[in-house]
């Protein structure tokens, strides 16, 4: 199987407000079709790990693979079209521009990548909508949905340029158990069926053993 | 790649929904212009009307033989005194006429010149005004009346009385309102008039000159050549000054060096003249630009600061723009659009705004003695000012977005993704 995406070496310090070295010699991998959750202690540097992986954060050292390919010392230019094709992100906090309707947050990305017409764009995003039992709210204004709803709006925008990987920080954190659920059976399918990698950050215990693997996290090291 | 549809969409949708501070922003921009329109229209319009008043006029050259002193003295002439130190005490102007020798050849030279416009001849008299026993110094003109009505605009200060009148009567006089007034005359009273030498005509009023200057007014009066070589008992080839109008103004000066030259006359041309005339519309303008800038600087912090405040409530929205692949360059636009967009429509309105009112201030009646053309108070509609106050609303509003939008394109969104 193919790999998505590997950590080699992985260090991270924060300098303020005293040397503090968060992240410890982090080296893994996720193949294509994985579906990878990270546990661990709150504080242990979950968050930060995954603000690495996702290109967002490049004050680190080490070496960051995606597709094969190094992507540690690229531009930023470079790095934002990365993530905007190859990564979908899905916060613990639904993040959406409150002034845009559902659709257009789903179809933002996509016209940013500019590689459909924008009426593919917005087929596309009707199909993930549809994928995720909300196409009725498509035109509803972000603001004005349920906390479930903006959670699968999330999800529907990091689908829309078909990525390879997506990553979440505890996307199901702030759900019920009926939603949170859904939530699993999504991306378990997109695993399954669509050959999508995924890595999860999450504190639920039965979320993560339904994953193909867990990482186990303490104090910045990987410890199984 | 920028994708410039998807930036002013978010744009449009981030200008939209904060419409009280865009409007705001706007307005300032709108008021800035506006008052830039109205002041620099009016300033340049009562401009033009001064400089008019004095320009038009006054001849592009204007030739005369001058009374002066001999450049080289008889003594010059003595080879014997050739390397000695000459003292010259009480020099007197040779004994010269007025007269322009040869004039009436000049002119026709001067008017196959393909620069030259007309070159029209004059006689410059003194004279006094006699009214029973008053007796007033003053200055006769002899001028080709229909031509000066053509080159120099002379019917705008023909103010009662017309001048064919003055072409049609012999012994007519356009007499200096100034002194109409002083002597209580009117159009079809006759006005004595006697020359240096004591010989007394008698003239006919058949209209009132009044340029406004009222120094000039109170002694200047016009008649035809032929009355004025009438008067003075002189030959139909007597006339004392040339005035030539050009097509072009820069051209004066050459031409007038050109003249001194193969003539040996006296040719003054206009900028020389009135060097001191484009001090005065210098200030004003000066002025009018002090003010504007001023208002459009207060304008542009206005959209600093209301960008600022967007940026900051838009936190968010940069930072999930910036996790979901725009760059900060795609940010720093569309904070950017958001600026010259307010710029933009500020300006444009800003131009309405300052067209209505210079339209209103075109109306408003402004009367005066002193410039009797004048009815209402001038403005000039200048498309160029238009252009120039629409580039200011965007070139100001741009620098006022820059800093701001700078600052977006750096925020980090990982600082705000875990604020949260
Ligand atoms: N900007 C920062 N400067 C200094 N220290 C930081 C900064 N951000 C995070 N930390 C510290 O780094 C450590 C790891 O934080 P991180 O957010 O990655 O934890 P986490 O594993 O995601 O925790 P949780 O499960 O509670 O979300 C914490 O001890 C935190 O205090
Ligand atoms: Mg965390």
């Amino acid at each position: 199987m193919k790999t998505v995406l590997e950590a080699r070496n992985i260090n991270k310090y924060f300098k303020k407000p005293v040397l503090f070295h968060v992240l410890k010699n982090i080296s893994f991998k996720v193949r294509q079709g994985e579906f990878v959750s990270i546990m661990g202690k709150s504080g242990c540097g979950k968050s930060t790990l995954l603000y690495i992986l996702s290109t967002m954060d490049t004050d680190y050292e080490g070496q960051l693979f995606l597709n094969e390919e190094l992507v540690t010392g690229e531009n930023r230019e470079k790095l934002s079209h990365i993530r905007n094709k190859y990564i979908g992100f899905v916060f613990q906090f639904h993040y959406l521009l409150s002034e845009f309707s559902v659709l257009e947050n789903v179809m933002l990305p996509a016209k940013k990548l500019g590689e459909k017409s924008p009426s593919q764009i917005e087929e596309a995003a009707m199909e993930k909508l549809r994928i995720l039992g909300i196409e009725h709210i498509a035109q509803k204004r972000a603001s004005r949905i349920s906390g479930g709803e903006k959670q699968r709006v999330a999800i529907a925008r990091a689908l829309i340029n078909d990525p390879v990987i997506i990553m979440g920080d505890e996307p199901t954190g702030n759900l019920d158990s009926y939603n949170a659920e859904n939530v699993f059976n999504i991306f378990k399918d997109l695993s399954d069926n669509q050959g999508l990698s995924l890595l999860v950050v999450t504190h639920d215990k039965d979320f993560a053993d339904k994953t193909d693997r867990i990482i186990e996290m303490g104090d910045g090291e990987i410890i199984g | 790649m920028i994708n410039w549809k998807v930036i002013l969409n978010i744009a449009k949708t981030h200008l939209l929904t904060k419409i009280k501070q865009t409007a705001i922003a706007a307005l300032g921009v709108t008021f800035g212009i506006g008052s830039y329109i109205t002041l620099v229209s009016f300033m340049t319009g009562l401009n033009k009307m001064l400089d008019d008043l004095i320009l038009n006029q006054t001849p592009h050259v204007h030739i005369y033989n001058e009374i002066e002193p001999s450049k080289k003295q008889p003594i010059a002439f003595y080879e014997e005194f050739k390397n000695s130190f000459n003292v010259v005490h009480s020099i007197k102007p040779k004994q010269s006429q007025k007269k322009i020798h040869n004039a009436l050849p000049i002119i026709d030279y001067l008017e196959k010149n393909e620069h030259v416009r007309g070159a029209l001849p004059q006689i410059k008299t003194q004279i006094f005004y006699i009214a029973g026993s008053i007796e007033i110094g003053g200055n006769l003109t002899g001028i080709d009346i229909m031509q000066e009505v053509e080159f120099f605009n002379f019917k705008d200060y023909v103010v009662k009385g017309t001048p064919e009148a003055l072409k049609n009567t012999n012994n007519g006089i356009l007499l200096g309102s100034g002194i109409a007034e002083k002597m209580s005359l009117g159009i079809g009273d006759r006005v004595q008039i006697s020359t240096i030498s004591g010989e007394i005509f008698p003239l006919k009023i058949v209209g009132l000159y009044q340029s406004g200057i009222a120094d000039l007014d109170n002694i200047q009066s016009f008649a035809n050549i032929k009355t004025v070589q009438r008067i003075l008992g002189e030959a139909e080839n007597y006339i004392t000054d040339i005035n030539v109008k050009l097509h072009t103004i820069e051209d004066a000066l050459p031409l007038a060096q050109k003249i001194e030259q193969q003539f040996q006359l006296k040719a003054i041309d206009i900028n020389t003249a009135n060097a001191q005339f484009e001090t005065g519309s210098n200030i004003r303008n000066l002025i009018t630009y002090a003010v504007s800038i001023t208002l459009l600087i207060v304008a542009g912090f206005g959209i600093y600061n209301i960008l600022n405040m967007l940026i900051y409530e838009k936190m968010n929205d940069i930072a999930i723009l910036k996790a979901t692949g725009f760059s900060g360059k795609d940010v720093q636009l569309i904070f950017m659009s958001q600026a010259v967009i307010i710029g933009i429509v500020g300006g444009i309105l800003g131009l309405i705004l300052g067209f209505i009112l210079s339209s209103v201030i075109d109306n408003v009646p402004f009367e005066t003695e002193a410039l009797p053309l004048i009815k209402t108070y001038p403005i000039n509609f200048d498309f160029f000012y238009y252009m120039v106050g629409i580039s200011f609303a965007m070139v100001s509003t741009f620098f006022a977005g820059y800093l701001p939008s700078q600052k977006a394109k750096k925020i980090d969104p990982v600082d705000i993704i875990r604020s949260q």
